[in-house]
């Protein structure tokens, strides 16, 4: 495990049955980087991250975040290493009996002893980083599918944890929208050096914001390529991963 | 005067108060310094903010900062410029009260907007009524037109599954009614007209009323679920592109399912109903010949006919009114149990209402 990483992968393997997804994973994710994990549809990515953040059972390896291993850790121990990290999922997974207000106020209330008020105006600003201010009172179900996705990720932020699992983030939104979630990831990496994993295949966005990536593939069922986007666009080896980066049929 | 705290120091001056804050702003110091903040600024004269001992300032450290400066602090000195970019986006920003929850109203608009909800209710179930008499009158000329698979699938899922509940209820009300009324009627020597009440009472009320209640509580919340999981899938929608009527597809063999086996299960609830009274009268030393002879005497076919014909309305209703509160289903996960347990409500005060209707035709029409 390199000093600075607050993520450690190791030999990770993961399976769905009899079937093996992905095999012999290492990679280490550093501190205030932005990480993205990629690679075409079906290749596990999303069965990745859901490893990541302790869902699934590993079927062998490790995970370790900030030294603390999900697999393992029960209890207290549990609850910090969850308390680091906060995920917006891909569909959004807002709770729908409560308003987007409440959504993102509900860790504040049950992790923090903020007063109220002092909640009411935490969440309104996450809300407004993620251009939904305005929006508290409506329920999920009144809001678009991409103002849904932005309500999870200002959910997630709420603890403003060290570590921001995000699971395409970009997807289904308009260029302009997309390019603000950008321009956030960016912001708050810089103002609070938080850390981002984030999986997509949305070129525009991983140009915009991976310092590293690592892109997966279905036949070998691991990592088939890492390092920045450029560099893998203009550099690499594999034609496969040259035609990725360029938006190219094989 | 002087007061320190963990991350806050208030330091009073001439023309106003100085808050100096210090250490790490995150939720935790916030939480303690939070209110005494904001009351030193709300004292009036001049705040100033002096922020050049913080460490590390998050989400909430942002808040207080922000709602300081909301409340007519100057400028924040000492401010490091990765913390000032945070609070940057909210330089011009202004919160409305309002924005924190549900919308609020007044008594006058939650009872003005109830009844016009009820109303619109009433004019649903009325065109939903209007809509599924038309489409059952359209199948009857059609019957190849009905999806004849789902109909007798409803129909085995409400009819025979529903035997044993609807028989072990029936059996103890017709058991509690003779335990009940036997003892009083025996000190007037007249015990043996607990064989009248028992199957009078079953035949034209409780025997269907039951079945009734154990349909809606089965079948016709089954119905509303499962309708309003498709709405949610949008699967509605996708049969209306594709050119099929819900209604057709979905609500009229769910609605003929429930209106041809409620009259069965009925009869079998009588059936089984008057059984346990009989079976408590023979316990109390009556002969089997002597409880038939004055059951034959007490009861007509009118009585089961009078059931019968409620029994067909009763499973029109459970069934319509399941399929309409599905139909009605709106989106989001808690959607699908309040539509379940609208359905459930609804079919119970209406079985109610009609069988009050139906009491005051018998007794009219002489029935």
């Amino acid at each position: 495990m390199e000093e600075d990483a607050i993520i450690s992968v190791r030999g990770l393997m993961a399976t769905y049955g009899e079937d093996v997804i992905l095999k012999d994973v290492s990679f280490d994710v550093k501190r205030g980087e932005i990480f993205v994990v990629l690679g075409g549809s079906g290749c596990g990515k999303s069965t990745l991250l859901k490893h990541l953040i302790g869902l699934y059972p590993l079927a062998s390896g490790e995970v370790l975040i900030e030294g603390g291993n999900l697999a393992t850790a029960a209890g207290v121990e549990r609850q910090r290493i969850l308390r680091r990290f906060g995920v917006a999922y891909q569909s959004g997974a807002l709770f729908g009996s409560m308003t987007l207000s409440e959504n993102v106020t509900l860790p504040i209330e049950e992790f923090t002893r903020l007063p109220v008020e002092a909640r009411d105006v935490v969440s309104w600003m996450k809300l407004k980083l993620v251009g939904l201010d305005g929006f508290g009172s409506h329920l999920p179900a009144e809001i678009s599918g991409g103002m849904q996705k932005r309500a999870a990720i200002a959910r997630a932020m709420a603890l403003d944890p060290a570590l921001l699992f995000l699971d395409e983030p970009s997807a289904g939104l308009d260029p302009v929208t997309s390019a603000e979630i950008d321009a956030l990831i960016l912001r708050l990496r810089e103002g609070l050096g938080m850390t981002f994993v984030i999986v997509t295949h949305e070129l525009p966005s991983i140009y915009a914001v991976a310092d590293r990536v690592i892109m997966l593939d279905k036949r070998k069922k691991g990592i088939i390529a890492e390092g920045r986007p450029q560099d893998l666009r203009d550099h690499s080896d594999d034609p496969y991963v040259r035609h990725f980066f360029r938006r190219e049929a094989e | 005067m002087v007061q320190t705290g963990s991350v806050l120091e208030v330091v009073k001056e001439q023309d106003g108060q100085r808050l100096i804050f210090s250490g790490r702003l995150d939720a935790e110091g916030v939480a303690g310094a939070w209110d005494r903040a904001l009351s030193a600024a709300e004292k009036g004269g001049r705040i100033l903010v002096d922020a050049s001992g913080v460490d590390y300032c998050d989400g909430a450290g942002i808040a207080l900062l922000w709602e300081l400066q909301r409340r007519g602090a100057g400028e924040i000195s000492g401010l490091k410029p990765e913390v000032g970019k945070l609070l940057q986006p909210f330089a011009d920003a202004e919160r409305k009260g309002d924005e924190d929850g549900r919308p609020k109203e007044s008594m006058v608009e939650a009872v003005g907007k109830t009844v016009v909800d009820l109303m619109r209710d009433l004019y649903e179930q009325v065109s939903f009524l209007g809509q599924t008499v038309v489409i059952s009158l359209k199948m009857m000329r059609r019957p190849r037109e009905l999806r004849w698979q789902d109909f007798w699938v409803t129909y085995e899922r409400a009819g025979v599954q529903a035997l044993v509940v609807v028989g072990l209820i029936s059996f103890l009300t017709g058991l509690i009614m003779a335990f009940q009324a036997a003892p009083p009627l025996r000190e007037f020597g007249v015990d043996l007209f607990v064989v009248n009440l028992v199957s009078l009472a079953m035949l034209r009320e409780l025997g269907p009323i039951m079945t009734a209640i154990v349909l809606a509580g089965r079948s016709g919340s089954a119905f509303a679920a499962e309708i309003g999981t498709m709405k949610v899938n949008e699967e509605i929608n996708a049969l209306t592109t594709m050119g099929l009527d819900p209604v057709r597809f979905l609500v009229a063999p769910r609605v003929l399912a429930g209106v041809l086996v409620t009259p069965v299960l009925t009869i079998y609830a009588d059936l089984v109903g008057v059984g346990g009274g009989l079976f408590v009268m023979m316990g109390r030393g009556y002969p089997l010949v002597t409880l038939w002879r004055q059951l034959v005497s007490a009861v007509g076919i009118n009585d089961l006919v009078a059931g019968l014909i409620k029994a067909f309305v009763f499973g029109a209703l459970v069934a319509g009114i399941g399929c309409l509160r599905g139909l009605q289903t709106k989106s989001g996960a808690s959607a699908v149990g309040i539509s379940t347990t609208r359905s459930v409500v609804t079919s119970i005060f209406l079985i109610v209402v009609v069988d009050a209707i139906f009491a005051v035709v018998y007794y009219a029409i002489d029935f």
